[in-house]
């Protein structure tokens, strides 16, 4: 369960256009690189990949610059476990929180197995998994 | 203009494919761009800067109006307000405490110490205003939810100057210093969202570990309201009699720990042989969460009065004070309690009954003070 808000904002139209001509013309310049390199010309071919890839890579990072504006927030409720403890025989029952629980809190319904209303909340806690991978030193 | 023409047709012959027009213009523009890097490089860099310091301000703007509806929500469904509590909560997110004259230090704490109570006494009247059907747990809980709020609230503000400060100014050390820090302030932004979701159902939440660990040490014995929001029960342990205090609850408190330690100590003639403080505290990175820490002083976060009391009682009495820490992130302190966390309790309790035995003799007096916001955690 959760509330999320998505928004995206929009690049201007007019930096677009500058940052697609860019690449265009990257594209082109690559290709007339490898055009010259067939045909053993590696001066002119060498110049052209250089400035090619050189502009290619700064299109594509404007490029992804204007495109990671899709920001979503969201205020997740956390799953929770709450264990529910009978004080006289020991029976453990565990649960996912709901709210009015809280730590040591007296239930009102008897305990399942020996039907004694002695049954209080033991523990809430939530269990995380680590993401990703282990850091060294960690 | 003639001799510009010679001279850039001299240089351009230089570079190679000088043979046709499109290299020229190619040539001209990979030169403009290494002359543009020259100069306007440093502004380059700014730019980049602002463009990252714009999206964490707009990530911050989307938390702040979450934040602003989920105290509303709270304060709608625990409250139950005749009136529309919006303009109130809008007026509440504007808050500020003023911290006393710092240029003649004498009585600072009491000053500093006044101001909470006043703040604190204010903050509570304001939400009973709001929610005139919630109980004392649910005006706590609404209280902190209001709380976490303010701080998101500050937080854009704050970020927001910066970036408008550096666009006005264009600036390099002014933009370098808010996104040198902004991952920092964007974890803890990230930590008052996740915790307000705790705060509004009331569950329990890292920083009430020491709390937890009074709780469960008091639980099956009786208990009496001390100092304000204060609950104390004479507990004996190893055959020692151990003042076991912690914040009441469940509702989200913190309590005056500081001022019962105080009464305790005093009332008793400083008979205390030793006072262990348990709180969560800080971890570094690298370390594990719920890691346990020992070590001496009065391990009380927050403004320092209580710590400050505490300090001054045990040096008048020499009282020793001993700490254990269990170690937290900062998130992981706002947001509801790690498994980690709540198994790290048992250790604990294990390393004050070691304590006990080694430090103090049988029949002595000692106090054992958990610390924290005890939200979700009874007694």
């Amino acid at each position: 369960m959760e509330s999320t808000t998505p928004t995206v904002r929009r690049a201007s139209p007019i930096l677009l256009a500058i940052i697609m001509i860019i690449f265009v013309l990257s594209l082109a310049s690559v290709y007339w690189g490898i055009e010259a390199y067939i045909k053993n010309d590696t001066a002119n071919g060498s110049f052209y990949l250089t400035i090619g890839v050189t502009t290619l890579a700064i299109s594509t990072y404007l490029l992804f610059q204007t495109q990671r504006r899709v920001v979503r927030i969201s205020l997740e409720i956390q799953p929770l476990n709450t264990t529910l403890l009978c004080q006289k025989c020991g029976f453990r029952n565990v649960r996912d929180f709901q709210r009015g629980d809280y730590v040591f809190k007296q239930m009102e319904e008897p305990c399942p197995k020996c039907n004694e209303k002695a049954v209080t909340i033991n523990s809430i806690f939530r269990e995380v998994k680590e993401k990703g991978k282990q850091i060294a030193y960690s | 203009m003639e001799m510009i023409t010679l001279i850039l047709q001299q240089v351009l012959q230089l570079l190679p494919g000088s043979d046709n027009l499109l290299s020229w213009i190619l040539q001209i523009v990979f030169l403009g761009i290494f002359i543009a890097f020259m100069f306007y490089g440093q502004r380059f860099q700014v730019l980049i800067w602002m463009r990252e310091i714009e999206g964490s301000l707009f990530k911050l703007k989307l938390m702040r109006e979450e934040a602003r509806k989920t105290a509303i929500a709270a304060i709608n469904e625990t409250g139950k307000p005749q009136v529309d509590p919006t303009g109130q909560i809008d007026r509440f997110l504007e808050y500020f405490a003023l911290t006393p004259v710092e240029l003649d230090p004498t009585g600072i704490i009491w000053r500093l110490e006044h101001m909470l109570d006043v703040r604190d006494v204010r903050f509570k009247d304001d939400v009973r205003l709001m929610a005139p059907s919630a109980d004392e747990a649910q005006i706590n809980n609404l209280e902190n939810t209001l709380e976490a709020a303010t701080a998101l609230n500050m937080i854009y503000k704050l970020i927001r100057h910066f970036y408008l400060l550096g666009k006005k100014t264009q600036s390099l050390y002014v933009i370098m210093q808010v996104q040198m820090v902004l991952p920092l302030i964007m974890k803890e932004a990230e930590a008052y969202s996740s915790a307000l979701k705790a705060f509004q159902l009331g569950q329990p939440i890292g920083d009430g570990a020491g709390a937890l660990v009074a709780a469960k040490l008091m639980h099956d014995y009786e208990k009496t309201k001390v100092e304000k929001d204060v609950v104390v029960a004479k507990v004996p342990i190893e055959g020692r009699t151990a003042f076991v205090l912690k914040a009441e609850g469940p509702g989200g408190n913190v309590g005056k720990p500081g001022e019962a330690i105080k009464q305790i100590i005093e009332q008793n003639e400083g008979k205390i042989s030793l006072a262990i403080v348990i709180d969560a505290a800080g971890k570094l990175e690298g370390e594990k969460t719920g890691e346990i820490a020992e070590g001496i002083g009065v391990a009380i976060g927050g403004p320092e009065v209580d710590k400050y009391k505490v300090e001054e009682t045990a040096l008048k009495y020499k009282v020793p004070v001993n700490a254990i820490a269990i170690k937290e992130d900062v998130g992981d302190a706002v947001s509801p309690m790690r498994k980690e966390i709540f198994d790290a309790v048992d250790g604990v309790i294990d390393r004050i009954k070691r304590l006990i035995r080694e430090r103090t003799k049988t029949g002595d007096f000692i106090i054992i003070a958990g610390i924290g916001n005890t939200i979700g955690i009874g007694q």
